[in-house]
């Protein structure tokens, strides 16, 4: 019965932390639950069983009882001085992280999250965490106040400009696991996802020693169809035409285009590569120049994959 | 019949310049019915939109301003100035027994300025938009395109004439009474729209001052909120929430105000534990102001701030389930009848429980962390503020018609249509719940596809929802062009309202009632109560 509420309910139990959350999240649809069916069938039956039978019908005056009064005040007190508890002691848990914890810089900007680890790799939208360990992200914000959440762990953290906030969990299921953004960020908010890679000790080291480099062996075009999915283009520049946050990629390569301050430039490798790395140089006529800059966040490999993507979209 | 508030005197001019509660809260009614059929077609196309993942039929941008419009108005335009302002101003004086509020020319100021503050949220929408939600969360708004100066000087004007009303209702209610009306012989919605009343003198400043912060921020980049030039953004959630947090009291005690008057009459009985739901109500204005940090659990606040107001947030369930108890335990043995008032009172009772209980999931910590920001949210506000204040408006304004206009309505239709809202409702927001638990954040444009089936099933819920309120419209409407046929007393009510002619005359009452009995004196041989002096 319980798991089967839970499976309805709740997502994934990603972390050890997450059944507790579960837990008590259990505990209060059985308190609802009791609750509610207690006001629904009172009211029910009275409405029924009193039902008015005619216009001289008399009613008894009564107009208060102690004792009842008492009960139906401090019942309900305990009750909630015990959830309050609860819930306070299980978000002890979170709120403090274990000293050797793995320690993960997150910066999030409009839309895109990016994750810098202790050796000096750099990703974008893609987290990649070992299974069974303790890990410790430190947030902080370029733009406007983002939010971290990830509900199969059962966490979450705005991560707010100029401040550090922070944010732990111990990943306890393999698999993927889905980061979404809960605070409103603008047009790309709700397509500021990324992917949470939970991996085994191995696994985890192998990647992280190679730096993340997963589209070794992949010819360009199609590294660069991974890359655009993983890194975020697809939030602002769809590929079929459609006017996003950004211009679409269909059909542009090798055509000119018109910018806003009137002057025109073709779409060409040296182009495409300027406005990933410095966006705000050459911003197309009509659109806002609010997309990040991609520094320092591509391999040289990874900028050639996603020109010849661009250049494949016809 | 001759001589009554609508008819005398004649002429548009002396609607405009009236300083008659009546006609006030006439007024204010059809505004704030505007303001909800223009937040509820929003509410619609926000419905449609989210009926697949991706582009319906409006860009992210557009969805961002429908949702943004759907809140701020609903919030600002509609369900703050409702029930005091519309059915408060026109009801509390007469309940009272008094010829008018302590202020009439503040009164209609305090329209004129909800006009102009309407006009101003109009021309903000005309000019350019706004995205920023209803919250105005910086440094989000202070950064935004868009007219977010324009309707934060809209809400900042807006403010004053909920201040107004608060003001003239604390003052009608302190030195108006009938001869006789002590505190406890007050009906109880004069006690809930005081416990508003100081939640509005007192709150709203707050949100003044800190919009006014916002627009020199935007104006003078005067460094407050935004981390850009110096300030903290969470600053700005802390005074936000400060007035937000009580102004949902605002918003729910009027409610609870009207059920408190519905239940004993459409019961034929005395309230149970009058003293107990009158301290009640001011026992949650106060605790309102305690309470503002929960919305701020996952916002970067210190862990004992939000221990802390995770147990103040507790606090308020008492008074409000003391409340629930009261009104179940007044039906009990009562004379039971089920007419549209009634029912509407009833699905109150049943939703708002629904409201307040899932507030538990989100008062403690662990719980919240998950559900925060995510469509449980969302799904909770809209139990306790539509499937609580709504309905309970709904049931005041069905209790009142006929006092504020002399006309019955059709009570076949009423029925068909109450019960449309009720289902369509629950259609609509119970799938929210589980969107949310499940991990749906709240203020998406598009979703992930395993979202699509509940999405569906809430937006078929909307669309039950809007035809409810369309035959109500009808119905409403049809009842205005029959003939003034009202009995004084419908409902056979005990308050002195019902004491005086339906539409009542000019100054309310042929002859200056004095009260002998409790507000409530169903049970006893006479049913009426408050006796009318010659």
């Amino acid at each position: 019965m319980n798991a089967w509420i839970r499976s309805v309910l709740m997502p994934v139990q990603g972390t050890a932390y997450a059944a507790r959350v579960d837990h008590l999240y259990l505990f209060l649809i059985y308190v609802s639950a009791f609750f509610f069916l207690l006001v629904a069938g009172l009211t029910g039956y009275f409405v029924i069983r009193y039902r008015r039978r005619g216009p001289s019908d008399r009613t008894p005056n009564l107009t208060h009882h102690q004792g009842l009064e008492a009960a139906w005040t401090l019942i309900p007190l305990a009750l909630v001085i015990f959830i309050f508890f609860w819930g306070f002691h299980s978000y002890m848990d979170i709120a403090v992280s274990p000293a050797d914890a793995l320690e993960i810089q997150v910066t999030a900007k409009k839309w895109v999250w990016q994750f810098e680890y202790p050796n000096g790799v750099r990703t974008v939208n893609e987290l990649h965490v070992p299974l069974g360990k303790p890990v410790k992200l430190v947030m902080t914000s370029e733009d406007v106040i983002h939010g971290f959440f990830v509900p199969s762990f059962r966490i979450k953290q705005d991560v707010v400009p100029n401040t550090y906030t922070q944010l732990w969990f111990e990943a306890t299921v393999p698999g993927v696991h889905q980061l979404e953004c809960t605070q409103y960020c603008g047009q790309g908010h709700s397509g500021m996802l990324a992917n949470i890679y939970v991996d085994d000790e191995k696994k985890y080291n192998e990647w992280l020693a190679t730096g993340g480099d997963a589209g070794k062996n992949m010819p360009l075009s199609q590294f660069g169809a991974m890359l655009y999915a993983s890194r975020g283009c697809r939030t602002c520049h769809s590929l079929d035409g459609t006017r996003g946050q950004g211009p679409s990629f269909k059909g542009i390569w090798g055509h000119p285009v018109k910018l806003s301050d009137g002057k025109s430039v073709m779409v060409d490798e040296n182009y495409v590569r300027e406005s990933i790395l410095l966006p705000q140089a050459k911003i197309v006529a009509s659109f806002e120049p609010i997309m990040p800059t991609f520094q320092g966040m591509l391999r040289e490999r990874e900028i050639q994959a996603l020109v010849e993507f661009v250049k494949a979209q016809k | 019949m001759t001589g009554n508030y609508l008819s005398s005197p004649r002429g548009l001019k002396s609607w405009l310049i009236t300083v008659d509660h009546k006609r006030i809260g006439l007024m204010y009614l059809f505004s704030v019915l505007f303001a909800f059929l223009l937040g509820g077609i929003f509410a619609m196309l926000i419905r449609i939109e989210l009926l697949k993942p991706g582009h319906n039929i409006m860009s992210a941008d557009t969805y961002n301003r429908v949702f943004t419009l759907h809140g701020a108005i609903m919030i600002f335009l509609f369900i703050i100035p409702s029930i005091p302002a519309s059915l408060g101003n026109f009801v509390l004086p007469l309940m009272l027994g008094a010829k008018d509020v302590a202020f009439p020319r503040l009164n209609l100021a305090s329209y004129y300025i909800y006009v102009a503050g309407a006009l101003f949220a109009i021309a903000a929408m005309v000019t350019g938009a706004v995205d920023t939600g209803w919250t105005f969360y910086t440094p989000y708004s202070t950064t935004t395109n868009g007219s977010v100066g324009l309707m934060t000087f809209a809400v900042f004007v807006l403010g004053f004439s909920s201040i107004f009303t608060g003001i003239n209702f604390i003052a009608t209610i302190h030195k108006l009474r009938a001869p006789g009306m002590g505190w406890f012989r007050m009906p109880l919605f004069a006690w809930g729209i005081y416990a508003t009343a100081i939640i509005q003198v007192l709150a709203t400043p707050v949100i003044g001052i800190t919009l006014l912060l916002i627009i020199m921020e935007r104006v003078f980049s005067v460094g407050i909120f935004n981390p850009q030039l110096g300030g903290d953004p969470i600053l700005f959630q802390h005074f936000f929430w400060f007035y937000s947090h009580p102004a949902v009291y605002i918003m729910i005690l009027p409610g609870m105000a009207i059920i408190s008057e519905v239940i004993p009459c459409f019961s034929r009985k005395t309230i149970f534990g009058y003293k107990a739901i009158a301290y009640s109500s001011i026992a949650i204005a106060g605790v309102s102001f305690l309470v503002w940090g929960h919305h701020m659990f996952v916002s970067g606040q210190s862990q004992l701030a939000n221990a802390i107001f995770s147990f103040l947030t507790f606090l308020v369930a008492i008074p409000s389930g003391v409340k629930v108890f009261n009104w179940i335990a007044t039906m009990y043995r009562g004379s039971i009848s089920l007419e549209a008032p009634m029912l509407y009172a009833i699905s109150f009772l049943l939703l708002f429980a629904i409201g307040g209980l899932t507030g538990l999931f989100l008062g403690a910590l662990a719980t919240d962390v998950h559900l925060h920001d995510t469509y449980f949210v969302v799904a909770h506000f809209h139990f306790v503020m539509m499937g609580g204040t709504v309905m309970a408006f709904l049931s005041g304004l069905h209790y009142w018609w006929p006092k504020m206009f002399g006309r019955m309505y059709s009570e076949k239709w009423a029925r068909v249509s109450a019960a449309l809202i009720f289902v369509g409702f629950n259609v609509t927001f119970l799938s929210q719940f589980v969107l949310g638990s499940r991990g749906m954040p709240r203020r998406y444009y598009s979703y992930l596809d395993q979202f699509q089936p509940l999405h569906v099933f809430s937006t078929v819920g909307s669309w039950v929802l809007g035809l409810g309120f369309l035959i109500m419209a009808v119905y409403l409407w049809a009842s205005l062009r029959r003939p003034m046929d009202a009995p004084a007393n419908p409902w056979g009510a005990t308050g002195l309202e019902w004491q005086t002619p339906s539409p009542p005359p000019e100054h309310n009452f042929e002859n200056a009632p004095s009260v002998t009995r409790g507000p409530y004196d169903y049970s006893s041989p006479e049913p009426t109560s408050a006796e009318v002096e010659a």
